[in-house]
């Protein structure tokens, strides 16, 4: 060694390993618009599928004339359920455990419902022909409200199975309920609300609302008549699920289905499920033996793939009168549309639910959760969140704030004295989680010095006082939420997706000279796992990120794995990188040291290399150890420098945050304007700071539209109203509000690089914040609990019921 | 459906093609010239996924017509790399500032960003917000976006480049 010689540091910041900032891989394609995105596909021959769609929400369908739609020049087929169920694929299952009109079988249950799959070798000839496919109606009573849904005169939405009394999920009581899913002790509940204080009940909606991603949702299916191979290339979030669930349902042997997701825009849950746009691209093709393009529009991305929420939850604290919460109960309807269509692990129909006692030490509690049939669009998928997460932390932290103003307690204040303490930790929670890791009380204290809380709620009352008296027609805000998710799914024991267990894969392959590629189970769709996978196995291995190529999607050559949602790529796959590098690394730590000739015990591990202990000049770097795995390995080795890591994680992971809002609110305009947005986020290490800022920011900028303006508005007779992007909000660069991040790190104890997943806790904690500081406005008039969303309109009804326009 | 003979300029090509009077120009340009950088979000002028710059303004493909743009000089992503085929100084901050997550917008973003920079070389943070309020991204935030933005003003203002020719 000399003085030329790097330091440890040096060479570990040249291989941009775990904690870099490192610039994405993926950009260099995006930004010259080379992205391979599914609709840029273009196969010779291909033909393009379009949809015939019910104008109603609830009719009988008396008679389908296919004729003169079959009859224009460039139409090669059309598909009818009829068609669909000569090979059996009318109706198809869905994740929940129900089944699914794959195209309208006798009736239609929900506006804009598939009714007929039309083919053309030209897309705007299929338009075209789709709209002369001639579908005679008889309309049907409608019902849109779920609180209406198992009413004895309601409409019977599921004829197919309206006399069953068991479902999926257990006995149903009424013929539009799904099932009915409790958790905690009600016993034990109701012992603690006999004995408090103070109770407070409130209905707390969380809207329909859609991931809206700015792709939808599309397929190309290929179905080769001479080899009996098909493969379809879709904007799939968990590919090799539907690789299973296509041959399952469709009997070609899984070997013959080729899935590949390429670049995906964007998905939030939107592209989880599997819809019938897929179906119909298949079964197409298969019938043309032509390949077949189907791509959503934005209406019908709106209006019938994947919704999210629709969780009407009746939510009730108790607590002491010095402010110890002493129960929790909360009886939800969850909407679900006309099947039950939700993308959740399959055992548990209301999700991750129970983890609604959030971040608090509350001793008892009960949910119950009943889900109903309604004439709406099916779905229910998690739109950035861990499955129904953010529907249990609204209704918390909604609730959390109503008690502390009936307790005349500040609201931060009220969360401090309940927060689980840091010496509580592996908690268990009255629900049974056992939330890994935490220290929420730094947290918290960070977040309410940042923003000089004090000095808010002094400027605040002051403005209060200014308003009473006139002076002002404007009211101050402020939103606090912390939050606690539950991601990774998941431990095999919990949950299994149709009985596959939610285990994630990552396959390593080093190549000779020291680079190698890394294959996983889960699919990004913006959240750079390119750059990042790379970065754990930079660190893992001392070869640089650079020098890793990183590859999902496609699942012949990419190892099994159940996809990316519910913030599990990091808990779960980035947990399979470290332990299959793991596995790369004793393998070579003992062709070094055969290489060095001494025991494997005398060698220590630095940043890049294995050196003998105490000569730190004799070593071998990795990328001198990769080569020698293809020509010198140890007598009985078998050569090569390769692992497979398959990670069943022994538990989930249990990010946290702390989230202070400040809005200020035109009382005679409705208008809101967010002046201060703070976020702190805690999801263990840190592996790409830079992607993690940015994952807030989107986060918090979706949950800012959720709060403040999104829904899935349905009329009485069932018409959705904000099927477009004229109607659903979705923010602007001139309304998003500027974000402040910040974090602490507490790693996760059994994660093998202690990382706890991020994409989705500013969404989880976004949510509440915003409604927190736009309800805390209003609070000292008296008001309680006004539901989002938080748009002008409703907050200016919220003001005019409160009596403040004179 | 009879078709229409029309000619353009599209990253500096000359391009003679025939189209259906209702072809629009997004279709055009995706399919018929392959030029896949511009996206379809939405298809009512919402989204700005389809932006491109046509005869010295920012429009969405989505909703003009391909006959419309007969005799016109467009410029999509593709042609947006220097003419060296270096990154220009907004791929660049894009990317430096880490302005894209899926990459959907991106192209459009670019585009209008562009269009944005040629018209005021040193836009405000909020003349640059107000200035792509056209164009969604649900993933970024917008915020790395003013800042990629910003980052290539700041650039182009040190080394001015001459606009390409059009």
């Amino acid at each position: 060694m000399n003085d030329m010689t790097p330091t440890s540091a040096e060479r570990a910041e040249k291989l941009e390993g775990m904690g870099c900032r490192r610039k994405r891989v993926e950009d260099i394609r995006f930004v010259q618009g080379k992205g391979n995105y599914v609709d840029d596909l273009k196969l010779p021959g291909m033909l393009y599928g379009d949809f015939t769609r019910s104008p109603h929400a609830h009719a009988r369908v008396k008679k389908i004339d296919t004729a003169k739609a079959a009859a224009l020049p460039g139409v090669v087929a059309v598909i009818t359920a009829e068609t669909l169920k000569t090979v059996n694929l009318a109706w198809m299952p869905t994740l929940a455990g129900d089944v699914e009109m794959v195209l309208a079988d006798g009736k239609v249950l929900y506006q804009n419902q598939e009714v007929a799959f039309v083919v053309a070798t030209d897309r705007y000839v299929a338009a075209d022909a789709a709209d002369l496919v001639e579908v005679e109606y008889e309309p049907l009573p409608v019902n849109v409200d779920p609180l209406k849904a198992m009413a004895p005169d309601a409409p019977v939405i599921r004829e197919d199975i309206k006399d069953k009394t068991e479902g999926a999920h257990g006995p149903r009581k009424h013929y539009n309920h799904i099932f009915n899913w409790q958790a905690g002790d009600k016993a034990a509940t109701d012992a603690a609300f006999a004995k408090a204080d103070v109770t407070i009940k409130e209905m707390i909606v969380y809207p329909r609302v859609h991931p809206c991603p700015l792709e939808t949702c599309q397929a190309v299916a290929s179905f080769d008549k001479i080899t009996g191979d098909l493969t379809v290339w879709g904007t799939f979030q968990a590919p090799h699920v539907i690789r299973t669930v296509a041959s399952l349902i469709s009997k070609i042997p899984e070997h013959k289905i080729h899935v590949i997701a390429p670049d995906i825009g964007g998905g939030f849950g939107n592209k989880v499920g599997a819809y019938p746009g897929y179906i119909c691209a298949i079964v197409a093709s298969i019938v043309t033996g032509k390949p077949v393009k189907w791509v959503e529009d934005r209406i019908e991305n709106l209006s019938t793939t994947a919704f999210a929420r629709d969780f009407y939850m009746d939510t009730e604290i108790a607590a002491t009168k010095d402010g110890r919460i002493l129960g929790l109960r909360c009886n939800t309807i969850a909407d679900h549309g006309a099947f039950d269509a939700c993308a959740n692990a399959t055992k548990w129909p209301a999700g991750l639910f129970s983890i609604i006692s959030g971040s608090y030490d509350i001793p008892a509690a009960h949910v119950s959760v009943d889900g109903v049939y309604t004439n709406k669009a099916p779905g229910g998928v998690a739109y950035r969140c861990s499955f129904r997460v953010t529907e249990a932390a609204y209704a918390i932290e909604r609730a959390m704030d109503i008690m502390a103003h009936k307790l005349g307690m500040d609201p931060a204040e009220f969360r401090m004295k309940n927060l689980i303490r840091p010496e509580q930790f592996p908690y268990t929670s009255t629900f049974g989680w056992v939330y890994d890791s935490g220290d929420y009380q730094t947290a918290l204290n960070k977040v309410l010095e940042a923003v000089d809380y004090k000095a808010l709620r002094a400027e605040q009352k002051a403005k209060q006082e200014a308003f009473k008296r006139g002076e002002t027609r404007e009211l101050m805000g402020i939103g606090v939420s912390f939050f606690t998710e539950i991601v990774g799914a998941g431990p095999s024991r919990n949950c299994d997706i149709l009985g596959i267990a939610m285990f994630d894969s990552a396959e390593i392959r080093i190549h000779p000279t020291g680079s190698g590629i890394c294959r996983l189970g889960t699919k990004s769709q913006g959240q750079g796992h390119e750059t990042t996978y790379a970065q754990i196995i930079a660190s893992e291995l001392g070869l640089p990120a650079a020098n890793i190529t990183v590859e999902e999607g496609n699942t012949d050559t990419a190892p099994y794995g159940l996809g990316t949602y519910g913030s599990r790529s990091t808990p779960v796959s980035g947990a399979a990188t470290a332990m299959a590098c793991r596995k790369i690394k004793a393998k070579a730590q003992m062709i070094a040291a055969y290489m060095l000739e001494v025991h494997d015990d005398d060698l220590e591990w630095d940043v890049d290399r294995f050196r003998v202990k105490g000569n730190p000049e004799r070593f071998k770097t990795m990328t001198e150890i990769a080569w020698a795995a293809y020509h010198e390995v140890p007598p009985g080795m078998e050569p090569g420098l390769e692992a497979v890591n398959y990670y069943d994680p022994p538990n989930f992971t249990f990010p946290f945050g702390a989230y202070v809002c400040v809005c200020d609110v035109d009382v005679d305009t409705g208008a809101t304007k967010i002046r201060r947005f703070y976020a702190l986020d805690d999801c263990g290490t840190r592996i790409n700071p830079m992607i993690i800022e940015g994952q807030i920011h989107g986060g918090l900028t979706e949950a800012f539209g959720i709060a403040m303006g999104q829904e899935i508005h349905y009329d009485a007779d069932g018409n959705v109203t904000t099927a477009s992007l004229m109607d659903y909000f979705l923010p602007t660069a001139v309304e998003t509000p500027h974000w402040e991040t910040d974090w602490t790190t507490t790693p996760s104890p059994h994660h093998p690089i202690g990382a706890k997943g991020v994409g989705e806790s500013p969404n989880v904690g976004g949510v509440p914040c915003f409604s927190n500081a736009v309800n805390d406005a209003f609070a000292f008039l008296g008001s309680t609990h006004i539901q989002m969303p938080h748009d002008n309109w409703r907050t200016w009804a919220a003001a005019d019921k409160l009596g403040l326009h004179g | 459906m009879a078709k229409t003979q029309i000619s353009m300029t599209v990253n500096g090509q000359s391009v003679d093609a025939l189209v259906e009077p209702r072809t629009l120009l997004i279709h055009f340009l995706r399919e018929q010239l392959n030029l896949t950088g511009p996206h379809i979000g939405c298809e009512t002028s919402h989204c700005g996924a389809c932006t491109v710059d046509l005869d010295g303004k920012s429009v969405k493909s989505c909703t003009v017509f391909a006959v419309q743009a007969n005799g016109a000089n467009i410029r999509t992503i593709e042609g947006m790399a220097n003419p060296d085929g270096t990154l220009h100084a907004l791929q660049e901050g894009f990317r430096e500032m880490h302005g894209l997550q899926c990459g959907f917008c991106t192209p459009g973003m670019i585009t209008r960003a562009y269009r944005l920079l040629q018209e005021n070389p040193n836009p405000t943070e909020e003349e640059i917000r107000l200035g792509i309020a056209g164009n969604l991204c649900r993933c970024t935030g917008y915020q790395n976006i003013v800042k990629a933005i910003q980052y290539a003003a700041a650039k182009l203002s040190a080394a001015p480049v001459q606009e390409a020719a059009e």
